[in-house]
C-alpha cells in the first residue's frame, strides 16, 4: 500500500496526540485523584424512594453528619423538586469538610449538579448516585436538575448553602430544636 | 449522460427519499427556531414552556432521525447504483421506503398528538415528550416506539438493497477491487446492523411491551445503557456520508481528485471497529456503573479521533490538489483559488470547517474528567449543532445543489439564493454554538425551557449570559432562514420544468493513488466485522452481565407518563 509521506507525519502526529490525551486523563484519575461517579453507591427500589421505605437516610433525607470532618448529604429527586435542595429548604454544609451527596430518584431519571463546581451526575431511579466534594468557600451555590424529567422540568432547580464551620453546628441545633 | 436518464427507477427512489427528507428537515427547523427564540426568552408566544419539550422532541426525532435516515438512504442509493453502474433492486428498496415512512407518519402522530391535548388512544394518551433519548420510565404512547422501531426495520432493509447489488456485481466482476462509494456504503451500514442491535433491543424488548402493559418494570439503567450503545454509532451513521461525499465528490468539486483511495478505506474500515465499543462515554456520570469501564471506553473513543483527523489531511490535500490544478501556488493563498462561490463547494468546505471545531469540543466531551463540567450543559447541543447539524446537514444541503439536478434532470433554480445559503448557515451556526458553548461552561443547562431559577443566577466564564442569549436567538434565526432559502430552491428545481442542458457533470475523477494500491485484505468483510463485534464483546459484555446479574427488569420502574 502506497502512503505518501506527509501522511505518515500525520499519521504519527495524531496517534502522538491520541495517546497524549489518554494519558493525561490517565494521569487526572491516578495522580489528580479525580474519581468518577461509579457503582459504589449500589441499588436501591424506586418504589420504596417513593413510600419512603427503603430504611435507608433516603426515608428522611437530610445532611447527617459522620464526624467532624465528613457530612453525608442524602437527596432524593422527583418530579419536579430535590429535597432538601429546592425551594425553601435548601442543602446546608460546612465549609472544609468532606461532603458525600448520595442521591437518588423516586420516579423519572433526573440530573444534579451544581453550578461552579464539578459536583455532577445523572440520577437513575434504582441506583444511588454517589460523589465527595469539599466546598473551600462558603456561599449559596446554584442545583440544578440537567435532565429532562417532565413537563415542569425547567422549574427543578434549588440551591446548596456553604457556611463557615464555625457558624454550621449552631445552624445544625436550631434546625433540630425547631 | 445524466444519472436520471441512465438510472430512471433509482433516480425515482432517490427523489422519493429526499422529497420526505426535506419534508421533515422543514417541519425540524420550524420547531427549531420556535426553540431558540422561546429558551433564550427572546419570544414565548408560540407554545405554553410544558408543551416546548414536544416540539423538542419532535425537533429530535424529525432532523437526527428521519431527515438523515431518508436523505442517506437517497444518497447511498445514488452512490451504490451509480458506482456499481447497475438500477438498485427495486422491490427491496421500495419496501424500506415503505416501512420506514410508516414509521416516521406513526411517531410523528404520537409525538403532535401532545399538542392537541394528549387523546386517548388504543387505551394510551396519545403523546411522546420523551425526546429523542426517550429515557425509561419517562413513557410514550406505544406508536412511538414501534414508529421508532420501523424506522430502523426499514433502514436495515434498504441496506438489503445495497448488499444484494454487490453480489451480482461480485459475481460478474470477481476480480475487480470493490468501488470506493459502494465500499463506503456497505461498510456503513455493516457498522449500523451492528449499533442498532442495542435500540431494538431496547425498543423491541423492553419498551414496547412495557409501554402495552404486558411487562410491568423495565430496569431505567440497563435500558438507557442499550440506549447510548446505539447512540454514539448513530453518529457515524449520519458522519460517514458526509465523509463519503468529502472523499468522492468534493475533490472534483474543487478542480481536482482524492489523495488516496486505499486511506480512504482504512478509515472506513477504521470506524466500523472503534464506532459501537464507545457508548459509555455518554455515561460517564452516570451510577451504577463500574469506573474501569468507562475507562475502557474512553481509551475506544480517543482512538476514534484517529479516522477523524487522517479524513482532515485527506480532504484538505485533496482540495489543495485540486486549488494547485487551477493554477494556485503559495502557502495558504491557494485557498482564495477554490471555487467559493459554487454553492455545493462551498456548503461541503465551511461544513468541514465547522466539524473541525466541533471535533475539538467533541474531545473534550470525550474526556472522562473534564466531562464532568460540561456533561447535560448547553455546550453538548453546542457540540452536535456543529456535528450532525452542521457536517452532515450542511453537506446534505451542499450535495443537494450538486446531485438533485442528477436525479431530476433539471436546472437548479434561484442560484443566487443557492450561493448564500452556506454562508447564511455558517454565520448562524457560528453565533449560537459559540455562545452555546459557553453557556455550557456557565453550567446553564440542555433541554430546557426556561434556564432560569428562582434559587439563584447563572454568570458567564466569557461574556454575559444575556448576550449569549441574543446570539443563539439570532443564530437559531439565521439557521432557520438557511433551511428555508435551501427548501425554496429545492421546491423550485423540483417543480421546474426539464429542459437546456444542466450545468453539473457527474462523472468522478480516478484518485491519485487508486484502488489498486490498496492491499485486498481491506476489501474482507468478514474479517473486519468479527474484529468490531470481538471488541464490542470486550467493552461491553462484562458491565451487560453484571447489570442483568440480578434479573434484566431489576432493579425496575413502571412507566410513568410525562
Amino acid at each position: 500500500m502506497q502512503v505518501h509521506n506527509f501522511e505518515k507525519v500525520w499519521l504519527g502526529v495524531a496517534l502522538l496526540l491520541i495517546v497524549g490525551f489518554i494519558a493525561t486523563i490517565a494521569y487526572g484519575s491516578v495522580g489528580a485523584g479525580i474519581s468518577m461517579v461509579d457503582d459504589s453507591g449500589g441499588t436501591i427500589s424506586a418504589q420504596a424512594v417513593q413510600s419512603g421505605e427503603t430504611g435507608t437516610g433516603f426515608d428522611d433525607p437530610g445532611v447527617v453528619k459522620q464526624s467532624d470532618d465528613h457530612y453525608v448529604v442524602y437527596v432524593v429527586a422527583r418530579q419536579f423538586q430535590f429535597s432538601p435542595g429546592s425551594g425553601d429548604n435548601p442543602i446546608r454544609v460546612p465549609a472544609d469538610a468532606r461532603i458525600t451527596f448520595k442521591v437518588t430518584s423516586a420516579d423519572v431519571t433526573h440530573g444534579f449538579s451544581i453550578t461552579e463546581t464539578n459536583i455532577n451526575t445523572m440520577v437513575i431511579p434504582g441506583q444511588v448516585a454517589e460523589v465527595s466534594a469539599r466546598f473551600d468557600e462558603t456561599g449559596t451555590y446554584g442545583l440544578v436538575c440537567h435532565e429532562y424529567c417532565g413537563a415542569a422540568h425547567h422549574t427543578m432547580g434549588g440551591s446548596v448553602e456553604v457556611v463557615a464551620p464555625s457558624n454550621y453546628t449552631a445552624q445544625q441545633s436550631q434546625e433540630v430544636s425547631a | 449522460m445524466v444519472y436520471v436518464d441512465e438510472y430512471p427507477k433509482t433516480s425515482k427512489l432517490v427523489r422519493s427519499e429526499f422529497i420526505v427528507a426535506f419534508g421533515a428537515l422543514a417541519i425540524g427547523a420550524i420547531f427549531g427556531v420556535i426553540q431558540a427564540l422561546h429558551r433564550t426568552g427572546v419570544f414565548r408566544g408560540f407554545v405554553s414552556s410544558a408543551d416546548y419539550y414536544t416540539l423538542l422532541t419532535a425537533h429530535g426525532v424529525l432532523l437526527a432521525l428521519v431527515f438523515t435516515t431518508f436523505f442517506i438512504a437517497g444518497l447511498f442509493s445514488w452512490a451504490v447504483s451509480n458506482s456499481l453502474e447497475r438500477e438498485l433492486p427495486h422491490r427491496i428498496a421500495w419496501a424500506a421506503f415503505w416501512v420506514m415512512l410508516v414509521g416516521t407518519v406513526m411517531a410523528a402522530v404520537a409525538i403532535i398528538g401532545g399538542l392537541v391535548g394528549a387523546p386517548s388512544i388504543l387505551g394510551h394518551s396519545l403523546q411522546a415528550d420523551v425526546l429523542f433519548t426517550f429515557y425509561a420510565p419517562m413513557k410514550a404512547h406505544p406508536a412511538f416506539y414501534l414508529g421508532a422501531a420501523l424506522i430502523i426495520v426499514g433502514s436495515w432493509v434498504a441496506g438489503g438493497a445495497y448488499f444484494k447489488s454487490l453480489w451480482e456485481w461480485r459475481s460478474e466482476n470477481p476480480d475487480e477491487r470493490i468501488p470506493l462509494r459502494t465500499f463506503m456504503v456497505v461498510t456503513t451500514m455493516l457498522m449500523w446492523y451492528i449499533s442498532t442491535i442495542g435500540v431494538a433491543v431496547e425498543v423491541v424488548v423492553f419498551l414496547i411491551p412495557w409501554s402495552l402493559g404486558l411487562i410491568q418494570n423495565v430496569d431505567p439503567l440497563l435500558t438507557r445503557t442499550l440506549f447510548w450503545y446505539f447512540g454514539h454509532p448513530v453518529v457515524y451513521f449520519w458522519l460517514m456520508p458526509a465523509y463519503l461525499v468529502w472523499y468522492t465528490v468534493l475533490p472534483k468539486l474543487a478542480g481536482g481528485r482524492l489523495f488516496s483511495d486505499p486511506l480512504a478505506r482504512v478509515v472506513f474500515v477504521l470506524f466500523l471497529l472503534l464506532s459501537t465499543p464507545v457508548g459509555f462515554h455518554h455515561q460517564y456520570v452516570d451510577p451504577g456503573i463500574p469506573e474501569g469501564f468507562k475507562f475502557i471506553a474512553m481509551t475506544n473513543t480517543m482512538f476514534l479521533l484517529l479516522p477523524s483527523l487522517l479524513t482532515a489531511f485527506t480532504v484538505v490535500a485533496s482540495m489543495e490538489h485540486g486549488a494547485r490544478q487551477r493554477g494556485a501556488t503559495g502557502y495558504l493563498s491557494w485557498l482564495r483559488n477554490l471555487p467559493w462561490g459554487n454553492p455545493a463547494f462551498a456548503g461541503c468546505a465551511l461544513a468541514g470547517l465547522m466539524f473541525a471545531a466541533g471535533g475539538f469540543s467533541g474531545m473534550i466531551n470525550a474526556g472522562m474528567n473534564i466531562n464532568y463540567l460540561i456533561h447535560n450543559t448547553l455546550w453538548v447541543p453546542g457540540h452536535f449543532h456543529l456535528t450532525v447539524g452542521t457536517a452532515f446537514a450542511l453537506t446534505a444541503m451542499a450535495i443537494s445543489y450538486w446531485l438533485v439536478p442528477q436525479i431530476t434532470g433539471k436546472k437548479l433554480q434561484r442560484r443566487s439564493l443557492a450561493v448564500a445559503q452556506p454562508y447564511v448557515w455558517f454565520i448562524g451556526m457560528t453565533l449560537m454554538s459559540n455562545a452555546m458553548h459557553r453557556a455550557g461552561l456557565a453550567g446553564i443547562p440542555r433541554r430546557t425551557a426556561e434556564p432560569t431559577y428562582d434559587e439563584f443566577a447563572f454568570e458567564g466564564v466569557a461574556g454575559t449570559v444575556g448576550e449569549m442569549r441574543i446570539q443563539i436567538a439570532i443564530g437559531g434565526f439565521l439557521l432557520f432562514v438557511g433551511a428555508a432559502l435551501f427548501l425554496i430552491v429545492m421546491a423550485e428545481t423540483f417543480l421546474a420544468r426539464r429542459g437546456g442542458t444542466l450545468s453539473v457533470n457527474g462523472t468522478l475523477p480516478d484518485p491519485l493513488s487508486g484502488a489498486e494500491h490498496s492491499p485486498r485484505i481491506l476489501d474482507n468483510y468478514k474479517l473486519w466485522t468479527a474484529i468490531a463485534l470481538v471488541l464490542i464483546v470486550i467493552a461491553y459484555g462484562p458491565p451487560l452481565a453484571s447489570m442483568i446479574a440480578d434479573g434484566i427488569t431489576a432493579p425496575g420502574s413502571p412507566p410513568i407518563p410525562v
